[in-house]
């Protein structure tokens, strides 16, 4: 590897430019803007700047009632739309000490892991994207059309459903949705053994990857970094398994965690994830009992008892959590909305220092970001 | 031969009530139900039900005024209130527990006069969330960063004196981060009219 | 037909023949230039599992000329403060090296521009041009993203001209010529008389190959060798900064180097424009032995160029260290062993 320190002893001159990676730019996900201060090509300081796409979700939050403030959850973050309702929902229930029904609960389970996998799908091709390979992208969004139509057919919406309602789902599942989803299980797992052979253990790519933006257990403890971040850094941590939500702790399922720190970590926890999610979803569809799909005795007007009350969930990104505070009117006090993104991303600043500028941006892709989950 | 004060592995349920989800759980979470004595009514002819046990602190061991939270009914396992000059030592202490900082939450409440800050931590391998609070008076709020114990504290602080005005001490830079670079208002204050 | 055939094989005056040409190599420059556009567009497309341009004409084969006319029709910014002359320079230069190349390239038995004894050197004489090209066009757009690029695109192409070179070294000894006609009579018979299969006199023949391929890849800036033009890290790298035409030419000027590489890789290693069946289908001459010799070329040169295509749409982009490190630390060794290989092999048995 070309060192800094080999091209400044060679008496290369050792001034600095300011590099803008704008808000508008094909390898940031979304608006977010990144002050680089290089020193030829490698960086010397990366500040990212947030706050393009802020739209006060928060605020949004103290104007609405519980029921109207459900479908902001889903705009959070869109490609991970399920489990952010399931934050907020749950959050509500435990308050006021809702039983939600045991078909609506592995409905939730069912339809949140088919949402997991196509957020990953998209991470994925969008990853390559930015790494030069266009290829992938159109193959995991065939995938993901399946997944969009089997989900289309039960909450109505492709990308923000607000299906989730305080006390259940709103729709049942038919015996089409079952069918359909158990053909996708069966149709999506030779389908990972090919990206596998054609992407994952290609060598350009592991060149790419491996041993690029380490990040140690310890960097991601002390910014708070979750999900696919730490579990690349060799902790287990996944609320699904430390806060078992819903009916989580019912299903055996693996953690897939990696030791190594980089991004091929980071890449092949996300890759591994999909694979358990299938077999989430497939234990859910044999134990799917029957029964009602929304609690009964739902108080129309919702006030929840006065304190603050907080519920986590394992999004596609990492933990996200929702604390409400209440004053016991039907509209709450406080909404917080601690997305994994975030602090994900502080982490950036301090990684990426001394890194070469492709390195870096595949440090970012590995980091899988979605700058409204940031800017809420 | 366990004694209230030795660290104790915290499990996310009351013992009575549902040991079936605490071993179920696989991975780095260690399952052993706490063991809590519950109070006998002392008189047998009044058929009371006994009041529930409190639910147990796994922070016993620390020297600081945590008290245990019934997980189920509100989401986190150990709380306490402390005053705002102790912030720093309570993270500190925290740091060397292992945990990890989840976010940090402004609440104004204008009734009062005073704006709350609540730190959430969560442990990385052990099933514990911690939440610390202070209150700080609404007409000056200041109080002291943690960016020096939790590097993520950066952001999370920008953001609430971003939302509420509260000035972080000590804080490498506390311009917006959401908010318009020459942003001067607080919209979440409860007296904020857009 | 037989005042074709004269026509072809001699008699005509020389400066119309040449003009002829040269007439016939631009306008094949530029029907290449425009439909490897739609070669492209449909394999990427058919590698993506879409179909790609339909609309226009009957499966989108009007699509270049309406991407043409697009092109022409936009004004042709140039941006305050950059180095005029230099801008408007650099297309032309990109583009000039591919044209004068083509006239030494032997098309069939009679069809060659111009028969050079030195062809094979006058050809990677003027690809060099292209590396000054990029680096003018990048420095005078006055833009960070350009320099940068320009200056990976100047260490990309200076670190495989050299392995490139090395290669075609070992072939002018293996062959004894650098006359690109000779090259390629050279090869007459079925396709085992190829110089890909010499293996007796350079044994790694088929390595030498690939790598000049590879090589050819990195000179073009093709994927996954295309770093100066990573469009998610540096939007489109040294072109950034032109608009309409300017860019149209650059791309052309791309394909049309691209053609140059193959047909060169068909003229040194394929055979050329020999039958690879022999005789098996008699061996005509004139009229229908010089067409049935282009065809054979076009066929050859053609599988290169899909490959070129189809290699791009399934790998990512190498990182900058990892081109320099494949070419520094792996393709000049190789052929270096391969130049010393071949001597060996010729001194020994084939004095």
């Amino acid at each position: 590897m070309i060192t800094k320190e080999a091209i400044m002893s060679n008496g290369a001159p050792s001034e600095t430019f300011t590099l803008n990676l704008g808000p508008q730019h094909p390898a940031t996900h979304g608006v977010l803007r990144v002050k680089m201060t290089m020193d030829g090509e490698y960086i010397v300081r990366a500040e990212p700047v947030c706050g393009y796409i802020h739209r006060m979700q928060e605020k949004m939050g103290e104007n609405r009632t519980y029921a109207q403030f459900l479908p902001n959850t889903s705009r959070i973050d869109y490609l991970s739309a399920m489990t952010y309702t399931h934050g907020f929902v749950g959050a509500v229930e435990r308050a006021l000490k809702l039983q939600v029904p045991p078909r609506a609960e592995y409905i939730r389970v069912i339809t949140s892991e088919m949402n997991r996998i196509s957020s990953h799908l998209v991470w994925w091709g969008a990853f390559l994207l930015d790494l030069g390979g266009f290829t992938p992208l159109l193959y995991a969004f065939d995938d993901r059309e399946k997944i969009l139509d089997l989900l289309e057919s039960i909450t109505g919406s492709r990308l923000t459903y607000s299906y989730f309602r305080i006390g259940g789902v709103y729709n049942d599942v038919d015996d089409q949705f079952l069918k359909g989803t158990r053909e996708f299980v069966a149709h999506m797992r030779p389908r990972l053994k090919m990206y596998r052979s054609l992407v994952t253990d290609n060598i350009i790519l592991r060149k790419r990857l491996i041993d690029i933006g380490p990040i140690s257990s310890e960097m991601c403890r002390k910014y708070g970094a979750t999900g696919p971040v730490i579990r690349g850094s060799g902790v287990p941590y996944d609320v699904r398994r430390v806060e078992p939500y819903s009916v989580y702790s019912e299903f055996d399922f693996v953690i897939p965690t990696f030791q190594e720190t980089d991004s091929m970590a980071r890449y092949l926890v996300r890759m591994e994830e999909i694979v358990q999610s299938l077999r989430i979803i497939e234990q859910a569809l044999d134990k799917l009992p029957a029964g009602p799909v929304m609690a009964e005795k739902v108080p129309r007007v919702l006030k929840l008892p006065a304190g603050d009350y907080c519920y986590a969930t394992e999004a596609a990104r990492g933990r996200f959590a929702v604390r409400i505070v209440s004053d016991g009117k039907e509209i709450p006090y406080r909404v917080k909305l601690r997305t994994p993104s975030l602090s994900n991303l502080s982490l950036f600043e301090e990684a990426s220092a001394g890194m070469l500028l492709p390195d870096a941006l595949a440090l970012m892709g590995s980091l899988d970001l979605v700058i409204p989950d940031i800017d809420r | 031969m366990t004694t209230p004060n030795e660290p104790q592995p915290k499990v996310d349920s009351l013992p009575p009530a549902n040991p079936a989800a605490a071993t179920a759980s696989a991975a780095a979470v260690s399952a052993k139900p706490v063991a809590v004595a519950s109070p006998q009514p002392t008189n047998p002819a009044q058929p009371l039900a006994p009041p529930a046990p409190p639910p147990p602190n796994p922070l016993a061991h620390l020297s600081l005024p945590f008290k245990g939270v019934d997980y189920k009914a509100k989401g986190y396992h150990c709380e306490a209130t402390v005053a705002p000059d102790q912030v720093v030592a309570v993270a500190e202490v925290l740091d060397k527990e292992g945990l990890s900082l989840d976010t940090i939450t402004g609440v104004d409440w204008m009734v009062e006069g005073q704006m709350e800050v609540v730190y959430d931590y969560f442990h990385p391998t052990k099933t514990l969330r911690v939440v610390v609070r202070t209150r700080i008076p609404r007409d000056n709020p200041e109080i002291a960063t943690i960016y020096k114990v939790f590097p993520g504290a950066n952001w999370h602080e920008r953001e609430t004196h971003d939302f509420f005005g509260i000035r972080f001490l000590g804080h490498p830079n506390l311009t917006p981060f959401l908010l318009p670079e020459d942003a001067t208002f607080h919209p979440l204050r409860k007296d904020y009219a857009a | 037909m037989q005042a074709l055939q004269h026509l072809i094989s001699s008699g005509w005056p020389e400066p119309l023949r040449l003009i002829l040409f040269l007439v016939g190599i631009l306008a094949f420059v530029g029907l290449n230039a425009a439909y490897l556009v739609w070669v492209e567009r449909k394999g990427a497309a058919r590698f993506q599992r879409r179909p790609g341009p339909t609309e226009v004409g009957y499966a989108g084969l009007l699509q270049p000329i309406a991407d043409a006319a697009k092109l022409m029709s936009k004004q042709l910014i140039v941006p305050a403060g950059v180095d005029a002359t230099l801008f408007r320079v650099a297309p032309l230069l990109m583009m000039s090296p591919a044209l004068m190349s083509l006239a030494v390239i032997p098309w069939s038995q009679n069809l060659a521009a111009r028969s050079v004894n030195v062809g094979l050197l006058m050809v990677f004489a003027f690809g060099s041009i292209n590396v000054m090209a990029v680096m003018l066009g990048g420095w005078s757009s006055r833009n960070k993203y350009a320099i940068i690029s320009a200056a990976r695109v100047v260490s990309q192409n200076v670190a495989y001209e050299i392995p490139m070179l090395l290669v075609v070294i070992t072939m002018i000894m293996v062959t004894g010529t650098m006359n690109l006609s000779e090259i390629v009579t050279q090869q007459a018979g079925a396709f085992w008389h190829w110089n890909f299969f010499r293996v007796w006199v350079n044994p790694l023949m088929p390595v030498t190959f690939l790598i000049f391929f590879i090589c050819m890849l990195a000179e073009t800036n093709r994927a996954p060798f295309d770093m100066a033009e990573a469009e998610s890290e540096l939007v489109a790298g040294a072109y950034t900064e032109y608009s309409g035409m300017g860019f149209g030419v650059f791309f052309m000027a791309e394909y049309a180097n691209i053609l140059l590489g193959c047909a060169l890789a068909t003229v040194l290693f394929l055979g050329g424009w020999q039958s690879p069946v022999g005789s098996l289908l008699g061996n005509p001459q004139g009229v229908l032995g010089n067409l049935l010799g282009i065809f054979w070329f076009f066929v050859k040169m053609y599988f290169l160029v899909f490959s070129v295509v189809w290699i791009r749409w399934t790998f990512p982009r190498t990182q900058f260290y990892g081109l320099l490190n494949l070419s520094w630390k792996i393709l000049i060794p190789v052929s270096l062993v391969t130049l010393l290989l071949s001597s060996v092999m010729i001194k020994l048995f084939h004095q």
